[in-house]
């Protein structure tokens, strides 16, 4: 390893004990990375507020008692609490107040509080080409992918060691010459009625995400007026089934203006047609029950934009929750004011819909149902609520969630994927 | 059974039974730190424990948060005894990394290449053996 004399000193405990143990687990992990050198970034994003357990607080509180400050623009992740409403949480007292002393920690490291997991749709958007330190699967493969951003798979820990020394190991997708495409998917004969579906997206994520590895998928055959949201949601999706770090979409991604750009001229190591058929049969994955009655809707995995609310808002003009069903949305609080001010989070709330901040239902016990079924439209949200949360999962569009919400059993749209 | 050179992520020793997982598992709401069971429903190897057995995947897979899985799992004493990989994966050596600044132990984390994984997997899965880790990457058959 090469480390620089400001590399050296920080390792050496010349900027306090936090810094020393920080750039220790960070020499430490370039090793296990294979990197010759450290990079500098310019901003970080934190996973490590979320509470795991007592370990993770354990960690935060040595940091803190060695005097640690982040160096660079940092944001953080959820947290374990909606902090603007504890009363949504289900957990313990104990778990509770352990949850915040952790948040706490992290914001008085310096990092801005934020939590999101979509911390690309605030303030923070790094440009094309900039390196970065980030965590949270779907916040790293949004970065990557759709701002041209450079992060590596980062996790808890590193990413506030990353923070605190400004530094990370220059390796993988930092460097240009490993962001090349290494599997194509070609789209045949997927009719343009339904490319411009949302559910489309997360479907197609999960389907990539576990056909790939850990190899960078290029997609070809996306329409190039692909939104954010539907990459949102395609590599949240990704990152859930499978590895997902980076991905590309010929003339959407900003690495992808072609298809030879996408593979930085080489040739694909392998290529995959996907028609209708393939989503279609996706879906069984993405469910884990057959549809029937349900007790949960969930939406905004990741943290729902003021877009993704304007298409759920007139919805539910409509289509109302049925009383018996807890239907909840996950947002940010940029966009928790944004609702506010457009009068719509009163009309959401008369509706009988439930808007969680800093967190998520399948980070933390909000959730009021204990068993039954979850239907949602979120690729990520469909994949770990079984595991984290201990409901079954019913996946269907916005549309199919509303009116299955409204009915307290799944309702399908019959011509959805026969468009 | 020959012996298996594995390069090293996290250093360590251990030695014991050993669980194969059939599909890569991404901790994060795939594994009960409290417990050690596999919880993702969607793997093969549902309810199996991992706790003290030489647990050989793939590769690493999910949320980044695996790292605080093992650390957590690390600290209630339900984490394997050691990681076999056949894919290098930073997540997870990072847990067992931030265990050892923190209470001094971690499992091991080792990778194999991907010929001489299958070989080893396929082997532990057919006769049921002890495998053996040593401290400089060595894999071989335990003879207790």
């Amino acid at each position: 390893m090469k480390l620089t004399t400001k590399d050296q000193a920080m390792l050496n405990g010349e900027q306090g004990a936090a810094t020393q143990m920080a750039m220790r687990i960070l020499v430490t992990m370039a090793e296990v990375y294979g990197a010759e050198e450290l990079l500098d970034i310019k901003s970080a994003h934190i996973d490590g507020c979320l509470y795991h357990g007592e370990s993770g607080l354990d960690f935060a509180r040595k940091l803190l008692e060695g005097g640690a400050k982040i160096t660079v623009p940092t944001t953080l992740n959820v947290g374990a609490l909606d902090l603007m409403h504890p009363e949504h949480f289900q957990g313990t007292e104990e778990v509770g107040a352990n949850a915040k002393e952790l948040m706490e920690a992290y914001q008085a490291m310096g990092c801005l509080p934020v939590w999101t997991c979509a911390p690309y749709q605030t303030t923070q958007r790094p440009a094309l080409g900039t390196q970065i330190a980030w965590a949270e699967s779907n916040a790293i493969v949004f970065a990557n992918s759709v701002l041209g951003a450079r992060t590596n798979r980062y996790g808890d820990f590193i990413d506030i060691c990353a923070a605190i020394t400004g530094r990370a190991p220059a390796i993988g997708l930092h460097l240009e010459e490993n962001r090349a495409g290494q599997i194509l998917y070609r789209l045949n004969g997927i009719p343009e009625d339904l490319l411009l579906e949302d559910v489309l997206y997360p479907v197609l994520g999960y389907l990539i995400g576990s056909r790939s590895d850990n190899k960078i998928p290029v997609i070809d055959g996306l329409l190039p007026e692909t939104n954010e949201d539907q990459l949102k949601a395609l590599g949240a999706a990704g990152a859930s089934s499978g590895a997902v770090a980076l991905f590309h979409v010929v003339g959407v991604t900003p690495e992808a203006e072609t298809l030879e750009a996408a593979f930085q001229g080489q040739e694909p190591e392998e290529i995959i047609d996907l028609g209708v058929d393939n989503l279609v049969s996706e879906l069984d994955n993405l469910s884990t029950t057959p549809d029937g009655k349900i007790e949960v809707v969930a939406l905004g995995s990741p943290h729902y934009s003021i877009q993704e609310f304007e298409k759920l808002y007139l919805l539910i003009q409509q289509h109302p929750p049925h009383p018996d069903v807890e239907f909840i949305v996950c947002t940010n609080r940029l966009v928790y004011e944004a609702l506010k001010q457009r009068e719509w989070l009163e009309k959401l709330k008369e509706a009988g819909i439930q808007v969680v901040v800093d967190t998520c239902v399948v980070v933390t016990p909000i959730v009021r149902a204990k068993s039954g079924t979850l239907m949602t439209n979120s690729g990520k949200f469909a994949h770990y609520s079984p595991g984290n949360i201990g409901l079954q999962v019913v996946f269907g569009s916005l549309l199919e969630c509303v009116r299955s919400g409204e009915l307290g059993h799944v309702w399908r749209d019959k011509g959805l994927w026969q468009k | 059974m020959k012996s298996y050179q594995a390069k090293i992520l996290v250093a360590g020793e251990a030695q014991g039974p050993v669980l194969v997982l059939r599909e890569a598992l991404s901790l994060w709401g795939g594994l009960e730190p409290q417990t050690g069971e596999i919880i993702d429903q969607r793997h093969p190897q549902l309810e199996e424990i991992v706790t003290g057995r030489m647990l050989l995947m793939p590769f690493g897979k999910g949320s980044s948060s695996a790292s605080s899985i093992l650390l957590e799992a690390v600290k209630a004493g339900t984490a394997p005894s050691a990681i076999v990989l056949a894919e290098s994966d930073a997540i997870l050596a990072l847990g067992a990394v931030v265990a050892q600044e923190l209470y001094g132990n971690a499992p091991p984390i080792v990778v194999l290449t991907a010929d001489d994984y299958r070989e080893i997997s396929e082997i532990a899965e057919a006769e049921n053996i002890k495998l053996n880790l040593s401290i400089d990457g060595t894999i071989t058959r335990s003879e207790e």
